[in-house]
C-alpha cells in the first residue's frame, strides 16, 4: 500500500502524447474542443511498469439479424489508459467491449492486441472482464472464485494459485472473507470479489461492464476509488462501459461517446488525479457530454 | 445450555404422530375394537419381527431385497446419469436419443412384468431390468434438467476466463446441476423400492415381497404387517442418507443449509 500512498501523492506529470496512434479518430469525431484529438497518453504514473495491452480497433462492423449494432467503428486505445464508453441504452457500447474481449466475433472488420513491451514476458497476458452482476460460483468459496481468475494461465501449484488469490483479496480489503460462501457476502463485497478474481492473473487489459450499476451510491463511489487506485498501481489498459457519466468522468482519462454504432465524440479528461467529486471542470465536461447524449442540436 | 433440550425437542416433532399412530392402534386392538385377524397389534408385529430375525428369515429376505435394489440403481441410475449428461452436454445426442426416451418413459415401467417374466423368468435378471428401468428415467430427467438450467451468465464467464471444456463442467456445469440431480435421486430410491416390492410381490422366491406373499398364503397377518413397516423403515433411511448427502454436497446453498 506505500506505493499507492506515494502515487496518490504524486501530482501527475504530464507527459508527451507518445507516438500517433494507428488511426485517427479526428475525422469522425465532433469537435468541440481541442481534446477531440486523438489521444493516446498511457499513463504517466507508472513508468516501468508498463504491462497494459494496447488495443486497435479498424472498421469494425457487427450486425445482429441484419441491424447494425457497430457500424464503422475505428479506435485506439493505448496501453495503460483509463478509457470510458458512454452513450445511450442500445448504442451499442457493449457490444463494442464485448467484441473487444472476443466474446463475439466481429461481422466485419480487425481488432487488434498488441503488448506495450516486448519484454522478458512476452506472452499475452490475459484479458479480462468485470461483468454487471459479479457471476460468482455460488458453490466456491471466495478464494475458489478468485482463483477462478488464474484459469487458463498455467499458474502452477495449488498453494500458489490459492496464496495469490488470497493477496488479490487483501488487495480489495476482503482478506478476511476467504473462506465464505458468496451467497453470505453484501452486493458490494460480491462485486470486490469479482474485481480480485479479474485482477489475479496480472491482466493486460481490463473491461469494466457497467460493474458497478447494480450498487448502491456510496459503495459505487469506494469501488471507483479502489478500482482507479489498482488501475494506477497495476498499469493494466482499462475500458469501461458505463451509462453513467459522472462516473465516467470521474475515473477515465478519455471518454468516447458512441453513437449508433460509431464513435461521435472522444474527449480527454485532463483533470488531474486523484479527483475530488464535485470538481468543477469535471462538472463542466459531465454537462457537455450529457449535452451531447441529449441531443442538444449544437452538440450534434 | 438450553440447547441441548430444545434440541431434543426438536429432534422429538416428527416422531410424534407415528408414535401417537402405533399407541393408538395398539390400544384399538387390545380393547378389541379391532379383529386381530385382519389387524394385528403393534406389540405382535415385533413378536413376529423377533421370530422372524432368530430363524434368520428376515435378514437372508432383506439382504436379499437390498442387494436387488442396489445393483437396480447402480445399473439404471447410472446410465439415466450418464444420457443425461450426454444429452444435456450436446445436441446431436439429444436430437438422436430424447425423442425416444420420452415415448418409452410414458410407458409404465410395471406394465412390463408380464413380459418381463416372459423373457427372464423370476429370477434376479427381471428384477434387476425392472428396478433399473425405473430408476433410469427419474435421474435422467433430472440430470438433463439440471444441465439446462445453470446459469448462462456462469458458463459465459468461465469461457472468457479460459477454462477448458473439462474445467468447465467440473467446476461450473456439473455443481450447477446438482440440486436437480438430486431431486431426481430422491424420486429414484422412492421408485426403487416401489419396484422391487412389486416385483418381488408377483413373482420371486425370496426377498421382502416374497416373504409378505408367504405369509399371506398361511394367514399370518403380522408378518405382512411387519413386512409393510420394514418398507417404511427403508424408504425413510434412504431418504435421510439422500437429505445428508445433500446437506453436504450442497452447502454453498441457503436453501439446504442446515440450521
Amino acid at each position: 500500500m506505500l506505493l499507492d500512498a506515494q502515487l496518490r501523492d504524486k501530482p501527475p506529470a504530464r507527459e508527451p502524447d507518445t507516438g500517433a496512434p494507428a488511426l485517427s479518430q479526428g475525422e469522425r469525431v465532433a469537435t468541440l474542443s481541442g481534446s477531440a484529438q486523438p489521444s493516446s497518453r498511457s499513463s504517466p504514473d507508472r513508468a516501468g511498469e508498463q504491462r497494459g495491452i494496447a488495443v486497435t480497433v479498424r472498421d469494425l462492423h457487427k450486425s445482429f439479424d441484419g441491424n447494425a449494432v457497430i457500424a464503422g467503428l475505428d479506435l485506439f486505445l493505448p496501453a495503460g489508459g483509463f478509457t470510458a464508453v458512454v452513450g445511450r441504452s442500445g448504442c451499442g457500447k457493449s457490444t463494442l467491449l464485448r467484441l473487444i474481449l472476443g466474446l463475439e466475433t466481429p461481422t466485419s472488420g480487425r481488432i487488434g492486441l498488441d503488448e506495450a513491451e516486448a519484454g522478458p514476458r512476452r506472452s499475452q497476458r490475459p484479458r479480462r472482464i468485470m461483468f454487471q452482476e459479479p457471476r460468482l460460483l455460488p458453490w466456491a468459496r471466495v478464494v475458489d472464485n478468485v482463483a477462478v481468475g488464474l484459469s487458463g494461465t498455467g499458474t502452477g501449484t495449488k498453494a500458489e494459485r490459492r496464496a495469490r488469490a488470497l493477496a488479490a483479496l487483501e488487495e480489495v480489503g476482503l482478506a478476511d472473507k476467504d473462506g465464505v460462501w458468496p451467497a453470505t457476502l453484501s452486493g458490494g463485497q460480491r462485486q470486490r470479489v469479482a474485481l480480485a478474481r479479474a485482477l489475479v492473473s496480472g491482466p493486460g487489459l481490463l473491461a469494466l461492464d457497467e460493474p458497478l450499476g447494480a450498487l448502491d451510491a456510496l459503495t459505487r463511489i469506494g469501488m471507483q476509488d479502489l478500482i482507479e487506485r489498482i488501475w494506477r498501481a497495476q498499469g493494466f489498459t482499462a475500458l469501461l462501459v458505463t451509462h453513467d457519466v459522472a462516473e465516467a468522468v470521474a475515473m477515465a482519462d478519455r471518454i468516447l461517446v458512441v453513437d449508433e454504432g460509431r464513435i461521435a465524440l472522444d474527449l480527454r479528461v485532463d483533470v488531474p488525479r486523484p479527483r475530488r467529486r464535485g470538481d468543477p471542470d469535471l462538472a463542466r465536461l459531465e454537462g457537455r457530454i450529457l449535452e451531447h447524449l441529449l441531443g442538444t442540436p449544437s452538440a450534434a | 445450555m438450553s440447547a441441548t433440550p430444545s434440541r431434543i425437542r426438536d429432534a422429538a416433532v416428527p416422531w410424534l404422530l407415528p408414535v401417537a399412530i402405533l399407541v393408538g392402534w395398539q390400544a384399538a386392538v387390545s380393547a378389541g375394537l379391532v379383529s386381530n385377524r385382519f389387524m394385528p397389534a403393534p406389540l405382535d408385529v415385533i413378536r413376529a419381527g423377533i421370530a422372524a430375525g432368530r430363524t434368520g428369515e428376515l435378514w437372508t429376505n432383506l439382504g436379499v431385497s437390498t442387494l436387488r435394489a442396489l445393483a437396480g440403481f447402480v445399473v439404471g441410475g447410472g446410465i439415466g446419469f450418464g444420457l443425461g449428461l450426454a444429452n444435456g452436454l450436446s445436441r446431436l445426442s439429444e436430437r438422436l436419443t430424447d425423442t425416444s426416451v420420452q415415448m418409452v418413459r410414458n410407458v409404465p415401467h410395471l406394465s412390463l412384468i408380464p413380459l418381463v417374466i416372459l423373457w427372464f423368468g423370476i429370477g434376479e435378471e427381471a428384477k434387476l431390468f425392472l428396478v433399473a428401468l425405473g430408476v433410469f428415467f427419474p435421474i435422467y430427467a433430472n440430470t438433463l434438467h439440471g444441465i439446462r438450467s445453470v446459469d448462462p451468465a456462469l458458463v459465459e464467464m468461465g469461457r472468457v476466463y479460459g477454462m477448458s471444456n473439462a474445467e468447465l463442467f467440473r467446476r461450473v456445469v456439473l455443481p450447477g446441476a446438482l440440486p436437480s440431480i438430486f431431486v431426481g435421486l430422491r424420486y429414484a430410491l422412492g421408485i426403487m423400492w416401489l419396484t422391487l416390492i412389486v416385483a418381488e410381490t408377483i413373482s420371486a422366491s425370496s426377498g421382502l415381497g416374497y416373504m409378505a406373499m408367504q405369509a399371506r398364503e398361511f394367514m399370518l397377518v403380522d408378518v405382512v404387517v411387519l413386512a409393510i413397516l420394514i418398507y417404511a423403515a427403508l424408504g425413510k433411511l434412504a431418504d435421510a442418507l439422500t437429505r445428508q448427502l445433500e446437506r453436504s454436497c450442497l452447502a454453498w446453498n441457503p436453501a439446504y443449509r442446515s440450521a
